[in-house]
């Protein structure tokens, strides 16, 4: 008789230590990446507080970039969790976390925020989280009822909803002259450089409940796999647990967009990456798109730290140009097969 | 004992009438097929049944319980229902599969415990599929999948099952083997089998019980013999047929005649 400890756990216990391996040294990683090149010994002492420590490098590490990797690590895992999330509700590949116009409300609410000259926080990032929620409502409201089950008619809302928001966001951009234009195009382009420990613990405080919610409901993503009729006669109710992933994941979403801007490609690609790697069980993937997620967007901004001679540039980029080919090697990989 | 009690069910897809006050039981451990042409609201009976669509008046009893009755997970337990498209595009393996049967018996994790995975073992040896048990679901064929979505309905240990033309795409040797399981499924287990076909011919050799729909209505409920007469069938399906005994058994067997034959058949047989 083999004892009574389910499979899954097993599996998840394994996969979830491998991926904190891979986690912690990424971690370590960026904390010791800075614009003067990356110093592993000085932060070691930095951190232990052992040794002749440096105290303005102390300080900088603790209170510069502890806060930004910390804040990446949250970022990647809200925008990886997302993208899984979408790609099983809509059952589209393509599906990413900005999918349902998240993005555009919230850069339309971000922009207003910086052309009346909000501060960074709590003003810029107010207005951006409460322009994506009233996206999501609209969407919500667009289709309410039997048709929300539809993944089709949320798809084409979210595409719409996006596309206005688009022209929108143009609109503002091609009004705008002075010098606010280029904090605009960097938070379009995604920016984790406005990092506090304060703000990070208060989106910590938001994100964890949503990912031991979604965890919960990962069984019933794998259901739902299986098609609405399936799922439903399976015991699922459909309904339900469709509006609890969307909402969730939605205001996930929203709360990290409104901190850091708009980063692409975290959400597309680590959840495909991960599936590839270890099969299709939400049960595992809800974890490790949590820790995956994280250390490949801390390693990103590391990248974003370190590759300028001079400053920095948005993590976006790197994310983008590292996710996109690595992306269409994996799409090329799993049609051959 | 009932399995399934409808009574006086309407339902409309905006204001066109699906299923027309419809009437029928189904008795506990039979074989109950469901005939009719397209659009006659087969499946929407079906859904109705599973409790996926509600119907608009009327009553459905599942054992003797109204629908409204149940939990979900209750009624999983009672009923499992095999659509007549199902999904092939993801990769889990079979045996992952077949366990997420075992769902409305589950937290909501869905960890399975030693109960759980012999369960499944059986309804894999059940349909025949326990050599595929690692493979991945997308790299097998029609007639596997349909087994194995079949195990999967089993793992819910339902006491009645509903399929939705289970054998449409499906070659010769693979339809037979589906009706052979759903008949044995019946007679070891005691499970009520309720089709939805639109092979008349297989109909008439497993089921014990017919109806025929025609939109919305119903023509005729009974026995083969009863229902599967020449002057109903060509009445419903709109085309001529050729009706014989089948030398199998005590049923009859329908052919198509095609309109090149039409006047030969007319000569010949009358």
């Amino acid at each position: 008789m083999k004892p009574p400890v389910p499979f899954v756990w097993k599996r998840l216990l394994t996969i979830t230590c491998l991926l904190f391996c891979l986690l912690l040294p990424a971690l370590f990683l960026g904390l010791c990446a800075g614009s003067s090149g990356i110093q592993f010994m000085a932060v070691y002492d930095a951190l232990t507080g052992s040794g002749n420590t440096d105290s303005i490098l102390h300080d900088i590490v603790w209170r510069i970039r502890f806060p930004r990797v910390m804040l990446a690590l949250l970022v990647g895992s809200t925008l990886s969790l997302g993208g899984l999330v979408f790609q099983a509700l809509l059952r589209n590949p393509l599906a990413e976390p900005y999918i349902l116009g998240i993005s555009g409300g919230s850069a339309i609410g971000a922009i207003i925020g910086i052309l009346a000259g909000l501060s960074r926080f709590p003003g810029v990032s107010l207005a951006a989280f409460a322009g994506s929620i009233s996206t999501l409502l609209v969407i919500l409201f667009v289709t309410s009822g039997q048709s929300m089950i539809k993944k089709d008619i949320l798809l084409l809302s979210g595409v719409m909803v996006n596309a206005f928001c688009s022209a929108v966001i143009m609109f503002l951009v091609s009004i705008t002259q002075d010098a606010r234009l280029h904090s605009i195009i960097f938070w379009l382009m995604g920016d984790l450089s406005m990092s506090e420990t304060g703000q990070v613990w208060i989106l910590l405080l938001m994100l964890f409940p949503c990912f031991i919610l979604l965890f919960l409901l990962s069984h019933s993503m794998n259901l739902l796999l299986l098609g609405r009729e399936i799922a439903q006669t399976t015991g699922i109710n459909i309904k339900g647990v469709t509006l609890a992933l969307l909402i969730t994941t939605s205001f996930m979403v929203s709360a990290t967009v409104s901190y850091c801007g708009l980063i692409g490609f975290v959400g597309l690609v680590v959840p495909h990456f991960l599936r590839l790697l270890l099969g299709p069980d939400h049960r595992i993937l809800v974890p490790a798109c949590v820790l995956g997620g994280g250390a490949y967007l801390v390693l990103c901004d590391m990248m974003a730290r370190v590759l300028p001679e001079q400053g920095e540039m948005p993590v976006g980029i790197i994310t983008a140009m590292v996710g996109a080919p690595l992306f269409i090697y994996l799409l090329k990989r799993s049609k051959s097969r | 004992m009932t399995a399934v009690d409808i009574q006086h069910i309407t339902h409309f897809y905006g204001n066109r009438p699906v299923l027309d006050d419809i009437s029928l039981s189904i008795r506990t451990g039979t074989f109950f097929t469901i005939l009719g042409p397209n659009g006659s609201g087969k499946t929407t009976l079906m859904k109705t049944i599973s409790g996926i669509e509600n119907p608009q008046t009327g009553l459905v009893k599942i054992m003797g319980r109204p629908l409204q009755n149940y939990t979900r997970k209750n009624l999983a337990k009672t009923i499992a229902f095999l659509p007549q498209t199902i999904p092939v595009d993801f990769q889990f393996t079979v045996t992952e599969l077949i366990l997420m049967g075992r769902a409305p018996h589950q937290g909501i994790l869905g960890l399975e415990d030693q109960n759980d995975l012999k369960i499944a073992d059986e309804a894999m040896k059940f349909v025949g599929v326990e050599h595929l048990a690692e493979r991945r679901l997308d790299r097998l064929s029609g007639g596997e999948r349909q087994r194995i979505y079949i195990a999967k309905a089993l793992c819910q240990e339902p006491r009645i099952i509903l399929l939705d033309e289970p054998t449409a795409s499906l070659d010769l040797a693979h339809q037979i083997h589906i009706m052979d399981l759903m008949e044995r499924l019946k007679t070891e287990k005691g499970v009520t089998v309720v089709m939805v076909s639109h092979d008349v011919n297989l109909a008439a050799m497993y089921a014990e019980c017919l109806l025929l729909l025609k939109e919305g209505k119903i023509v005729k409920t009974g026995s083969p013999n009863d229902v599967l007469t020449k002057h109903t069938l060509e009445k419903t399906y709109d085309c001529t047929l050729f009706i014989d005994k089948n030398p199998l058994g005590d049923f009859p067997r329908v052919a198509l005649v095609p309109n090149k034959f039409k006047d030969k058949q007319e000569k010949d047989l009358g």
